[in-house]
């Protein structure tokens, strides 16, 4: 039973760090690069932009929300197997997530990484 | 560029293992912490371990989100996970934890990961990147799409640039 809770709070920090990860992202990328527009108008200027962009507060709502699974799944579950099994499920999570809502080009290069970095976090854990 | 954007990658990557080591030896002085004891989290920030802890991982969440503004979300991930490769040096080093054979496995795929994505390009296809966020560009800039609007009068013009 335990252990049910324990994958339950697994799946809902994965969905929710993809969540927050992809928002993130996508708020960034709106942004722009942050270091031309750092060295073009200053500190300020980078915070205001960050600021107006509502995506970037869902985003850090929905990281919140995985941090807090995580506490709660900690309680449930053993740390040496909360930890690494959302960690390395939201890599591949994030992958797919990233191809699908932020059109990034996944090519093999980059789902060999995110597997590998996967199985290397899942291992890590045994 | 080149080098900033492995400095950036580095940053993220350490920031965030020394933030959530310190943390962790910051809450091991605090002992059985637990939700139902609030005041002694919210005390925690006084632990300088924990004070420390956090301002890294600032730094690491401001570091990151310089990286996402330049680079894909499916290249940073992969490029800054040897932080679970240092955490468990640390781990070793810091709190002689062993690091069986499995672990060593573990950590060989990581790093062989990382190599592979952070020898590759940053960005996906910047053409087609720049043409998208030229389309949202005028899509939210109500100024953008009536200003292209030629045949409006332009009292409507201004008026509708205002709104």
């Amino acid at each position: 039973m335990n252990n049910l809770y324990a994958w339950a709070a697994i799946a809902l920090i994965t969905i929710a760090a993809t969540t927050g990860d992809v928002l993130l992202a996508y708020s960034m990328k709106r942004v722009g690069d942050v270091g031309e527009l750092f060295q073009s108008h200053g500190l300020f200027a980078v915070m205001r932009r960050i600021l107006e962009t509502p995506t970037f507060f869902l985003g850090v709502f929905a990281m919140a929300v995985a941090f807090y699974s995580l506490l709660f799944g900690l309680s449930w579950g053993n740390l040496s197997l909360v930890v690494p099994a959302s960690a390395s499920l939201t890599f591949v999570a994030n992958a797919v997530a990233a191809s699908v809502f932020l059109h990034e080009r996944v090519g093999r290069r980059r789902w060999l990484a995110a597997t590998l970095v996967a199985a290397g976090v899942a291992l890590m854990a045994m | 560029m080149t080098s900033r954007k492995y400095l950036v990658l580095a940053g993220i990557t350490i920031f965030s293992t020394l933030g959530d080591s310190l943390l962790a030896r910051g809450m091991k002085d605090l002992g059985g912490a637990s939700l139902h004891n609030i005041p002694a989290l919210l005390l925690a920030i006084l632990n300088p371990y924990v004070t420390v802890g956090i301002v890294l991982l600032l730094a690491f969440f401001a570091s990151y989100m310089s990286a996402l503004s330049w680079a894909d979300l499916t290249y940073v991930l992969p490029a800054t996970s040897l932080s679970y490769v240092l955490v468990a040096i640390i781990a070793h080093i810091g709190f002689h934890e062993e690091i069986s054979n499995t672990r060593w496995l573990g950590i060989a795929l990581i790093a062989a990961g990382v190599g592979f994505v952070a020898a590759g390009p940053s960005a996906t296809d910047v053409r087609r990147t720049d043409a998208e966020s030229k389309q949202n560009d005028l899509h939210d800039d109500p100024r953008g799409t009536v200003l292209q609007g030629k045949d409006l009068p332009a009292d409507e013009r201004c008026t509708e640039a205002r709104s």
